[in-house]
């Protein structure tokens, strides 16, 4: 109430999202003396850029034509080899991940089966895909294998830990049920547990399929395989027109498998 | 529910005959698909590399260990372009991407079938390629550097940030905007006060989660010429130079693991 009557006549302002002045004053002196510091660090060399806006021109015209035929052989084995590492190594990540997952859900592991599967999933998730890339096609040559074992890594990071996840919050009622009606630890996985996070899973593992097909364009970068190779080689030569073709195919791929995760996820829902 | 007969005696079963006959079938494909992927992926492979693999994998580990520590003295510029890189990124792309959430969540579009489908299209296609891909292209745009790196992680950030913003704007609470409009705001005043602070947290998470994704994208921005710490890791590579490289790969693993943390305090701070 007697907050009502200091408030009573004056203005009234809209409320800070961060309510301590001194924080929200050094936050924002601190942001700017960052900014400044940040654009005097970067040189940008204008007219070179001026110079390139032509070629970017070029680039943007490309999209409204672009060349599919006179490299389609190229295109067409890049976009085959991407598409076949998408899939080996979204079924074998997924799959190894099922179990990693639950070794890392506190509820249905034990302590160090626990704390080694979670420094698994801590080790792929920090290492990034284009790194591990170079690592592997140092070890194992170039060629898609190593970017089938790269993209694998990588989802079992993602995969494991947003599933493990899914298990720790799972419903212990259902789970308990079936433990109560004598069933061994398989059998209680398969029907206590698995019923319960199988939208999460499907859900989760065609998100993964989307991305690892969007990294599989790059990996070819490094020299493991895909699409990326045949892209990186249009930009070097300046073949705009391949290069938004190659472009616009991964987009339409990307676009047609998000909607088909779209329906399959509103299905299993 | 499906029941099997047994010698008289009813026994349940999770699927009835069809059914997992399906699932059967279904299995049956799904197999015979990466069993062809994976004859693929072996034929195209040099299986005498692999054979070999341990003993490089091993010739290679000691190679890099120890790590050149000294030549961390050298990696101060390019981690101060890196975190440029993500930062300005990320500003830019933020900036770009409220008009574009604005302009594809139903409830704020102005229209529905001209704008949204656009805006959709730009988050669309600014997410289905990879950083890097844009860095390549901007480099051929606007020669190599810092400034295309940055532009490339604006790009490819702008997709990210407007899709999971629009889906904020779509879940807000539409009484607060229609008590806003019952007390006669315009258009933007509607904006300004209904909409934008029921926003504010997703935003500011948003920013941060991106910012976080952007450290760990822009420390390999270097690897086609787009400045940052990765410039140093590909010229190491080149020249073989393995302790120079797992110091590298030391300092992008701390980066990643500081941001990560940073990230994780501010939004729990915000949420």
């Amino acid at each position: 109430m007697s907050e009502l009557h200091t408030l009573i006549g004056k203005k009234w302002k809209k409320p800070p999202f961060i309510q301590r002045t001194w924080l929200r004053w050094t936050l924002l002196l601190g942001f700017v003396a960052y900014l400044v510091a940040a654009f005097m660090t970067i040189d940008v060399n204008w007219s070179r850029v001026y110079e390139g806006l032509e070629r970017g021109k070029q680039f943007v015209l490309a999209f409204t034509n672009p060349d599919f035929t006179s490299r389609s052989g190229d295109i067409w084995e890049g976009m085959i080899e991407s598409i076949i590492m998408t899939v080996a190594s979204s079924v074998v990540g997924i799959a190894i991940s099922i179990p990693i997952a639950l070794g890392a859900a506190r509820n249905v592991a034990p302590l160090p089966v626990y704390l080694i599967c979670r420094a698994i999933i801590a080790v792929s998730r920090a290492l990034q895909e284009i790194i591990v890339a170079i690592l592997l096609v140092a070890i194992f040559g170039f060629g898609p294998l190593a970017g089938f074992l790269t993209l694998s890594f990588a989802t079992i990071g993602f995969l494991s830990k947003l599933l493990a996840e899914d298990i720790e919050s799972m419903d212990k009622v259902q789970a308990e049920a079936i433990k109560a009606s004598g069933a061994k630890w398989t059998q209680w996985i398969n029907y206590g547990v698995q019923p319960q996070v199988m939208p999460r899973l499907i859900g989760l593992s065609l998100y993964r399929v989307d991305i690892n097909f969007r990294e599989s364009a790059i990996l070819g970068l490094v020299g493991a395989g895909g699409i990326g190779a045949t892209l990186n080689t249009a930009f070097d030569r300046y073949e705009y027109d391949t290069a938004a073709a190659i472009l616009l195919i991964i987009i339409v791929i990307v676009m047609t498998l998000e909607y088909l995760s779209g329906i399959i996820r509103a299905r299993v829902q | 529910m499906p029941v099997q007969d047994r010698k008289g005696q009813k026994i349940w079963q999770r699927r009835s005959g069809r059914e997992s006959l399906m699932h059967w079938v279904m299995w049956l494909i799904g197999v015979a698909i990466f069993a062809y992927c994976w004859q693929q992926i072996s034929e195209s492979t040099t299986w005498f590399f692999v054979w070999d693999a341990p003993r490089i994998a091993n010739d290679i580990w000691t190679r890099a260990t120890p790590p050149r520590w000294e030549y961390i003295t050298q990696l101060g510029k390019p981690i101060w372009d890196t975190l440029n890189i993500a930062t300005l990124g990320t500003i830019i792309a933020l900036i770009l991407a409220v008009p574009v959430a604005f302009l594809a969540a139903r409830n704020t579009t102005p229209s529905r079938f001209i704008v949204r489908p656009i805006a959709l299209l730009i988050i669309v296609s600014t997410r289905s390629i990879n950083s890097l891909i844009w860095a390549l292209l901007l480099i051929a745009i606007i020669g190599p550097g810092v400034f295309a790196g940055v532009i490339a992680i604006a790009i490819r950030s702008i997709g990210f940030c407007a899709k999971l913003l629009y889906e904020a704007i779509e879940e807000i609470d539409e009484s607060q905007v229609e008590a806003i409009s019952a007390t006669g705001a315009s258009r933007w005043q509607i904006m300004a006060y209904g909409i934008v602070p029921q926003i504010l947290p997703a935003f500011a998470g948003v920013a941060v989660f991106r910012w976080d994704i952007n450290i760990r994208e822009s420390t390999v921005l270097g690897l086609v010429g787009a400045g940052g710490i990765g410039l140093q890791l590909s010229s190491s590579l080149n020249v073989l130079a393995w302790p120079q490289v797992s110091l590298i790969l030391l300092v992008i693993l701390a980066a990643v693991v500081i941001s990560e943390w940073v990230s994780a305090k501010v939004r729990g701070a915000i949420i």
